[in-house]
């Protein structure tokens, strides 16, 4: 079930100037899974009128501690990347829906994140492996610097990295990497990141025969499914990536 | 001793009786079930779908929406399953809220305005219809009827043949005169008018050097312009005899408060769904509390006190 419910911040960690990660505490519906999103008042900045849509980076119900990783891309997220521990941050959540953790144990996984599109490969990360799986991650970026929570991903599985100046793994974009160009090693593949990157993900999956699922961030107003302003155009039609995404089987999509 | 007894809030549009004056608007409210997580449904005087045309309708391409200075820009594009759909698949979910089933209709001649209203005046659980002739963001029709009174008063006319309950008919602000368009409204057999739709506005991204939206212009909603509402309500007000519903930027209990002083017998909530969507549950409470103050013991006391 939906809910609003008010947050504390308990930490602001800032990776790099252009990435900090919020740890928060509050109630978290025991039903939250990876790939779903939180929308985010912002109170401390005067010219943002709307809420921002924020994907969960980890959220533990029993705990209550939700993480959200923010990119810095204009006044809401700024203001939300300043935000000092203390500070209350109301939300929406959990809403969209998220990835399919597969039954089978023996499924070969790849989670490809670019950017602060690696944020839901965390949660999904390790929710594959609590289930027993092994996934491996394909971590792009700009930089070697910009290559975010890259050691606590390596605490969950084998990560792969691209960077587009070359300074960390394979030089160029994570879509283009050697890993995804592997027939017959990935069952199902889950990408997170640009559109771009997306797209190119999606076509390697596809040429080597494996599942995808991607996760796009259109611009949303209210993230219910009541604005209709998210829509993607998918094979049946404009849907809202709020409600029927924000995570889609490439084969749902008109790419 | 007063202060104890709970005002009547209770307002009357056309024969559609609310127990309060709080609606939500059309297009910013879904089918009603998107909200009903986070607030009571039957707390509503009366809740409008989404607009509904004849035939399914894709609406425009993405990007339909930009952020704006205390609002927000959208080209949806009355996106909708049409109305057989609404009747087969989504009229048995949504009769059975507790509350006014209000649904706002839309068209591109005024044979599919009153087809549409034909086709759900079976349904008892449909107490109004809102009849949008100010859409800004299709091509044919919407808006282009209510640009002219003539227009106005052709699909007034033609979904009053067609419809036996209360009918509202949702005014333009981007006109002239709207006091002109609502007394042709009034005239053609409008037992309300609903006012403002959105605000024709657009924006630019100068760093991609490209309109926001797909339709490069777009409707413009929010507090942004909640002052023109307000302004158009009052003059609205006194040029008509029939009830005006006032909306337009409302987003607490004081806009709600304001819009009825300049004369509008009940309110819609909007855009403010989107960023609280409580916020109508906190306009009802709010409202209540305001007339304790003002010692108000019946809100339709203070309709157009202004």
């Amino acid at each position: 079930m939906k809910k609003a419910a008010d947050f504390t911040l308990t930490e602001n960690r800032r990776l790099t100037d252009r990435f900090s990660l919020l740890t928060l505490k509050g109630d978290i519906p025991a039903d939250v899974q990876p790939g779903q999103f939180v929308q985010v008042r912002v109170d401390n900045s005067k010219t943002t009128f709307l809420r921002r849509p924020i994907s969960i980076n980890e959220a533990d119900p029993a705990t209550g501690t939700l993480r959200l990783l923010i990119r810095r891309a204009g006044d809401g997220t700024n203001a939300l990347c300043d935000l000092e521990p203390g500070a209350v941050v109301n939300m929406l959540l959990p809403l969209g829906n998220g990835f399919t953790v597969p039954a089978d144990k023996s499924t070969r996984i790849l989670l490809v994140g670019g950017g602060v599109g690696v944020a839901p490969m965390m949660m999904l990360g390790r929710v594959l492996k609590d289930n027993g799986l092994q996934p491996e991650f394909l971590i792009g970026a700009r930089t070697a610097g910009e290559l975010l929570l890259i050691d606590e991903f390596r605490k969950i599985g084998t990560v792969h990295t691209a960077t587009d100046d070359g300074t960390s793994g394979e030089k160029g974009f994570a879509h283009q990497h050697s890993v995804l160009a592997c027939a017959g090693r990935w069952d199902k593949v889950c990408c997170c990141g640009p559109a771009p990157m997306m797209k190119g993900v999606a076509a390697a999956a596809r040429s080597i025969g494996a599942d995808c699922e991607v996760s796009l961030e259109n611009m949303m107003a209210c993230g219910l499914g009541a604005c209709l302003c998210c829509v993607e155009k998918t094979v049946a039609g404009n849907v809202c990536v709020c409600t029927y995404g924000p995570v889609f089987n490439v084969k749902e999509l008109t790419w | 001793m007063e202060n104890n007894i709970k005002p009547c809030l209770a307002v009357k549009v056309g024969s559609m009786e609310m127990r309060n004056p709080v609606m939500t608007a059309s297009g910013t409210f879904g089918y009603g079930w998107e909200f009903s997580d986070f607030m009571p449904l039957e707390t509503l005087g009366a809740f409008i779908v989404k607009g509904t045309t004849l035939a399914p309708r894709e609406g425009n391409p993405y990007p339909r929406m930009a952020e704006t200075p205390s609002g927000m820009l959208n080209a949806v594009g009355l996106q909708n399953k049409g109305v057989d759909y609404f009747v087969n698949n989504i009229y048995n979910m949504v009769k059975g809220y507790g509350s006014n089933l209000v649904v706002n209709v839309s068209g591109s001649q005024p044979e599919d305005y009153a087809e549409v209203a034909r086709r759900l005046a079976p349904l008892d659980g449909v107490k109004a219809i809102e009849v949008n002739i100010s859409c800004p963001n299709v091509k044919q029709g919407g808006m282009a009827f209510g640009t002219t009174c003539a227009g106005a008063e052709a699909v007034t006319k033609a979904v009053r043949q067609a419809w036996p309950r209360t009918l509202i008919v949702k005014l333009s602000p981007n006109v002239t005169d709207i006091t002109e368009i609502a007394r042709a409204a009034e005239g053609a057999g409008a037992d309300a008018v609903s006012l403002i739709n959105t605000l024709m506005g657009m924006a630019v991204d100068v760093e991609r050097r490209r309109p926001m939206l797909s339709t490069v212009t777009g409707g413009l909603s929010g507090p942004a312009v909640r002052p023109v509402a307000v302004r158009m309500v009052w003059q609205t007000a006194k040029a008509v005899k029939i009830p005006v519903i006032g909306l337009g930027g409302i987003a607490s209990g004081r806009d709600a408060i304001e819009f009825m002083l300049a004369g509008a017998r009940a309110i819609e909530v909007g855009t403010a769904n989107f960023i609280n969507p409580a916020v109508c549950v906190e306009i009802v409470d709010w409202i209540s509390d305001w007339c304790v103050r003002h010692g108000v013991k019946d809100i339709n006391e203070i309709v157009g006190e202004i």
